[in-house]
Formats: structure tokens, C-alpha cells, sequence
């Protein structure tokens, strides 16, 4: 995974509670295994019904066309568990979701791909979508994982929380897999407990 | 000290802390299907790792797959290159797959509790967020992204914060007509699309106990929707009835060895939980989404609401809702005319389901010009609902009845509506554009998907004459 440090990029605002990864990242009809996932983005939201682009999605004003942040609502990434809905951000170059909150599962994907899930609450949250509104793609914000920083035009710098274990996870791009393996003896050890406790768990046998 | 159901079930499951602090939970059954796998396989193949435990591994085949009859790996032909990827990255890491045309072939959180595969007390992991389905049974279920499935084939554990608990108590008694899925409608219309975000759901009470297994299945299957990723049911003897002789269900002395710890699995009396829900379901009506998120929910009697009423944070959800919908607001759900309705899905396609719908069915026809699908959540389903001669009923009402998968539900397989088609539906997300681009979705039971097929309008099942 790649390391996620800072970021400068232009932040778009998609303000609205409970996107959800059908609207991130829609099943399209035409498909194989190697996606296209630049153009998966809000495929069918940013379109209208004749499939030609809807010019009022935010995405698809020209000031937003390459932004390197999203700032939106409420359980952003409610939903679906396909992590299309993270990869398609990564593609078109979003490395940063800022939201009042994000739905379990999507942060997770967030977490795993390197893509910092930054959630400002209350006050804060409206303060800064204010400015990002008022901004309006004309210069970049710098998110500093670091210092744990938004910085940019219209204000001072905003600070956000996010948990140690996640902030060092990004910060290194650490393998999750690899992480787990230092535990191997220990799946061991509670694996030979669970076939001697409770055997019926750890074998899968048909009985006809 | 007093401990919740699902704290016995995490504190047992529980291998280690790893080093970022996260817990590392055992996951006892894990299944995969072919929408996401493929990437999971290429990832290891890539790393060099191995699949650590290959037989607590399963597959299925259901995205992505055809509903026509006959069908094939290309009959569906953006289905066929993820089919064939599941066959071969199974084949190679000798893993279990219940592929098209296998005989037991179907959903994942339908296949998986119907052969005994998920037991009481087990954890179980799927890369799909109606994963807790199998929570009817009494498990503890994860619905996972791909980084995560990849992380389970290697390790067979997860790492998870863990979550919080809550106690959603079902009180009272099920009306006729009145199911699983218009009590789960209701409670997320109650709580929000994420007021179950954090917390492992425990669903308890009167109306819980006295709900069939394949009913309970529905209640967990519909967590999600209210953004837990666990809902369970405590097992009790109706599960241990419904389990007893499923063929991968442990027989003998080990069936009385297991029985015995699962008549064990259940939340102290006095254990906390950290958010408790009460709902008294004795007086509720059949529900049915109006919206395009699944708490936007009304009874069947009840009208579009006016944006303008509700709290400041739905309003503009609920504005946008409407013009989606194309709906204005005060207009009574009941009497819509519907262009499709759809039967099915991990939420509402087990034999059970069939059978209320057929019996609304039975001896009458779907209206004109309405398109009308039954598709059975398994291969087992569609079977035993033939041998109890559904599928007739079924046909001669002028419903189409296909092969077994998700179909319609998020469209993966191309079954899908066209733009502006009014659609109810027995799925999970009314969400816009997923059953096709600008398909309005109405979700509620399959009694009232029935009954509206029938009527060719948003039907009432409680006021069609003669529904048993």
C-alpha cells in the first residue's frame, strides 16, 4: 500500500449525507475483470438520462475536474462492501474524503487502500465546507498526516483526530497481511484450543 | 461478570491484540462469491501466499450469474469472465465452490445456512455487506471489502476494532400479512440508516422468538441497511430443530457436544448493552419504502411524506428523494401503478418467502403490461418449491421463474429495469440507479410484492379477498 504523508490537492464539495457506493461506484453493464475504475466514479449520478454528463455534478464542473480531496456529509460510503467504491476515488486521484462521518465498512476499504478517511465534526465540519464552497476550486488544500493538518486558502489551519493505530497504518503503508502473520503461533495455538473445545468449528465435513 | 451474546461469541473468537491495537477474531466459516474473489486470488498469487485453512473455505457462484432458464457461464456475458476466474482461483486453492450449474449453487447468505455450513456461535465472514444474514442461525457475521477477504484467505482471522452492543427488543405479536421485513423497515425508518453504525445488533423479544429461522434471517439480513455490519438472533431450540440434520451440521455425539455449548449462547441476564431499542410490533401494518435510502419508510396505509415536516437533516434528502421517485408529497403508497416487481434476493427468496407469495398468487394473474419475477435464493430453494408445485403457481399467474442468484437486486447479471420504471421489490436498497439507471424501487415483502403484481398498483395484501 502505498504511504500516505500529505496531500495537496483541489477539494471538491459533494454536500450531501449518505452517498452510498452504488452512487460511488455502480455495477455497470458492460464489464470483465480489469475495470475501469476513472470511469466507474459516480458513473450514473454524474450523468442524465440521456447518459450524457450532467454539468451541475460537482465532479464534473470544470474547476473540479482533477480534485485531490472530496468533502462531504453524513455516512459517506453507506452501502455495498465493494471496494470499487475506494479504488475508483484512488484512479481519478482523491487521496482524501472529508466527512461527518463514514459508514463501518467504507472506512475500512479507505484504511486498506491508503486513503485517508478524515472525519470533522460539528461546527468544524460546517465551518470548512463553508470555505471549500467559498473556495471553489481555485487553489489546493494540503492535508499533513503528520501534523494531523488541513491547510489552504480562506482560513487558518484545521486539525483533526484520527486514531494512532490507523494514522501509523497510513503513515508507514503498512501490509496488513503482514502485520497479522507476526501472529501466526497464536492463530496456531487457538486453533489446536477451539479443535479441543469446540471440534464441530474447525472442520467442515458434508455428511452424506 | 455478566457478558452479551456477543461478547461470549468475540471473547471466545479472540487470537490476539496485534500490534496496532486491533483485535484479531478467528473466523470459523468463510465464503466467497465471484464478483469479488478474483481479485483476492490475483493479490495472493502476486504475494506468494497460500490459502491458510482451504476447507473452512466456500464459493459460490451468484453476482453475476444468469436467471435463464438453461443458462450458462456467457449466458449472462459480462458475468463470464468473473465465473470463470471463481472456477479456476478455486480450483488451484482447492476451495469448495457451488459453481453454476451445481445442484446446491446459490447466495451466499442463503446457501450457507440452508447446508449447515454457519452454525450457532460461529464466526463467519463474506465479502458482502448483507454478510449477517446467517445472524438468524446465531452467528456472528462480518460483511468484508476485498483487502479484508484477501487478509482472511491468508490468515483465516480479522482485525477489527471491536464494536459496541445493541439490544433492538421486538415486543408483541405479528399481524397475518405482517413479516420480518416490514418489522426490519420499520425499526431503520425508527433509527436511521446509521443508527446501528458501531454496534453488533443483538435482535431479542417475543416477536424475535416466535419468528421462524428463515424470518430471523431477514430481520439480520436488513442490518446493514441501518449501518451495523453484525445482527444476530440468539440461537434457541426452533434454530437447533431447523439445524438438526443439515448436511454439514455435526452428527452424532458431536451434534450433543455442540447442541450442548449452543444451549449456552445466550446475553446474561443482567449483561449491559451500550444502546437499547424498543419497538411493540403488535399493531404494525405491512411497510414499504417511498424514498431512496431504506429508512425512508412508510406503512402501507400512509402517504408521501412533506419534506417540509421533518427534521432539518432528512429535508433535503427527503426533496431529492421525491423528485427521484417522481413523487409528490401526500400521495398514498397504496394504488401506484408498478411497471415491475421482483421476489427474491438474499433478503427474501428462501421457501418460506415463496410460499406467502404464492398463496397471494395463487388462481390469479399478474395485471396487464406488469413484469413479474420469482427468483429462488438457491438451487435447494427453487427445487423444493417445484416439488411443492409454486413454480406452477407461479407461471400460470404469468411470473417469470428463473435460475437461482441475486438478479435484479443490484443488477449484476443484467436483469435489471429500464429508466423510469416503478419497481417493488423484496431486496434491501431502494438506493437510486441500482436496479437500473432511473428504476424507482419500492422495497417491501414479498406478501405485498405478491399482492401488487397482481393489482398492478401498490396493493394493501390485508385487503385482497380471500389471501390466506
Amino acid at each position: 500500500m502505498e504511504p500516505f504523508t500529505r496531500h495537496t490537492g483541489i477539494a471538491a464539495p459533494l454536500i450531501k449525507d449518505d452517498v452510498n457506493t452504488d452512487q460511488i461506484a455502480p455495477i455497470l453493464h458492460a464489464r470483465g475483470l480489469k475495470e475501469d475504475y476513472q470511469a466507474m466514479l459516480f458513473h450514473r449520478t454524474g450523468r442524465r438520462e440521456d447518459g450524457r454528463e450532467d454539468p451541475d455534478f460537482v465532479l464534473n464542473k470544470p474547476q473540479f475536474r482533477s480534485p485531490g480531496i472530496l468533502v462531504t456529509g453524513q455516512n459517506f460510503g453507506a452501502g455495498s462492501s465493494r471496494e470499487s467504491a475506494v479504488w475508483s476515488m484512488l484512479a481519478n486521484g482523491i487521496r482524501v474524503i472529508v466527512a461527518k462521518s463514514f459508514a463501518d465498512i467504507y472506512r475500512e476499504n479507505c484504511l486498506q487502500n491508503g486513503l485517508l478517511p478524515i472525519v470533522l465534526d460539528g461546527d468544524c465540519s460546517e465551518a470548512f465546507i463553508a470555505r471549500v464552497i467559498e473556495v471553489d476550486g481555485k487553489w489546493p488544500f494540503t492535508v499533513d498526516l503528520v501534523a494531523q493538518r488541513i491547510s489552504g486558502p480562506g482560513g487558518g489551519d484545521v486539525t483533526f483526530e484520527i486514531a494512532a493505530a490507523d494514522r501509523m497504518r497510513l503513515l508507514e503503508g503498512l501490509d496488513d497481511i503482514g502485520l497479522t502473520l507476526r501472529h501466526m503461533d497464536e492463530i496456531g495455538s487457538w486453533e489446536r484450543r477451539a479443535q479441543a473445545t469446540q471440534p464441530w468449528l474447525q472442520s467442515t465435513r458434508d455428511n452424506r | 461478570m455478566q457478558r452479551t451474546l456477543f461478547d461470549k461469541i468475540w471473547d471466545f473468537h479472540r487470537v490476539g491484540e496485534r500490534a496496532d491495537g486491533r483485535d484479531l477474531l478467528y473466523i470459523d466459516r468463510h465464503v466467497l462469491h465471484e464478483l469479488h474473489a478474483h481479485h483476492a486470488f490475483a493479490r495472493l498469487e502476486k504475494q506468494e501466499r497460500p490459502v491458510r485453512r482451504a476447507d473452512l473455505t466456500f464459493a459460490v457462484q451468484d453476482h453475476t450469474v444468469a436467471t435463464a432458464p438453461g443458462r450458462g457461464d456467457a449466458t449472462n456475458p459480462s458475468g463470464s469472465a468473473f465465473i470463470k476466474a471463481m472456477r479456476e482461483g478455486c480450483r488451484k486453492n482447492g476451495i469448495r465452490l457451488f459453481d453454476i450449474d451445481d445442484p446446491e449453487q446459490g447466495i451466499s447468505h442463503v446457501v450457507a445456512p440452508e447446508l449447515g455450513i454457519v452454525l450457532p456461535g460461529a464466526t463467519h465472514a463474506v465479502p458482502d455487506s448483507h454478510a449477517s444474514t446467517v445472524g438468524g442461525v446465531g452467528a456472528l457475521a462480518f460483511g468484508c471489502g476485498t483487502s479484508e477477504l484477501t487478509h482472511i484467505l491468508a490468515t483465516q482471522v480479522m482485525a477489527l476494532k471491536r464494536p459496541k452492543r445493541m439490544r433492538v427488543c421486538l415486543d408483541g405479536r405479528l399481524d397475518a400479512h405482517v413479516s420480518a421485513k416490514d418489522v426490519a423497515l420499520r425499526i431503520i425508518a425508527e433509527i436511521g440508516v446509521a443508527g446501528a453504525r458501531g454496534y453488533a445488533v443483538e435482535y431479542a423479544g417475543a416477536a424475535v422468538t416466535a419468528m421462524p429461522i428463515e424470518q430471523r434471517m431477514t430481520l439480520c439480513n436488513l442490518n446493514i441497511e441501518m449501518g451495523g455490519r453484525s445482527g444476530f438472533v440468539a440461537p434457541d431450540d426452533s434454530t437447533f430443530a431447523w439445524l438438526a440434520g443439515r448436511p454439514f451440521v455435526p452428527q452424532g455425539a458431536q451434534w450433543d457436544h455442540a447442541l450442548a455449548h449452543w444451549r449456552t449462547l445466550a446475553s446474561d441476564d443482567d449483561a449491559a448493552f451500550d444502546r437499547e431499542v424498543t419497538l411493540d410490533c403488535s399493531a404494525l401494518e405491512p411497510q414499504i419504502t417511498w424514498g431512496t435510502d431504506p429508512s425512508q419508510v412508510v406503512g402501507i396505509s400512509g402517504c408521501v411524506p412533506d419534506p417540509a415536516t421533518l427534521d432539518a437533516n432528512r429535508r433535503a434528502s427527503a426533496q431529492s428523494a421525491c423528485s427521484y421517485m417522481d413523487l409528490a408529497p401526500g400521495t398514498p403508497l397504496a394504488g401506484l401503478p408498478v411497471d415491475r416487481v421482483f421476489i427474491g434476493s438474499c433478503t427474501n427468496s428462501r421457501l418460506p418467502d415463496l410460499q406467502t407469495a404464492a398463496a397471494v398468487v395463487r388462481g390469479r394473474h399478474v395485471a396487464e403490461g406488469v413484469i413479474a419475477m420469482v427468483i429462488s435464493g438457491s438451487s435447494s430453494v427453487k427445487r423444493e418449491a417445484e416439488a411443492l408445485g409454486l413454480d406452477r403457481v407461479f407461471r400460470e399467474a404469468g411470473f417469470f421463474w428463473g435460475e437461482s442468484g441475486c438478479s435484479m437486486c443490484a443488477g449484476g447479471n443484467g436483469d435489471r429495469g429500464q429508466p423510469g420504471e416503478r419497481c417493488v421489490s423484496t431486496t434491501n436498497r431502494n438506493f437510486e440507479n441500482r436496479q437500473g439507471p432511473k428504476v424507482r424501487t419500492h422495497l417491501a415483502s414479498p406478501a405485498t410484492a405478491a399482492a401488487t403484481a397482481i393489482a398492478g398498483r401498490i396493493a394493501d395484501v390485508r385487503q385482497m379477498s380471500g389471501a390466506a
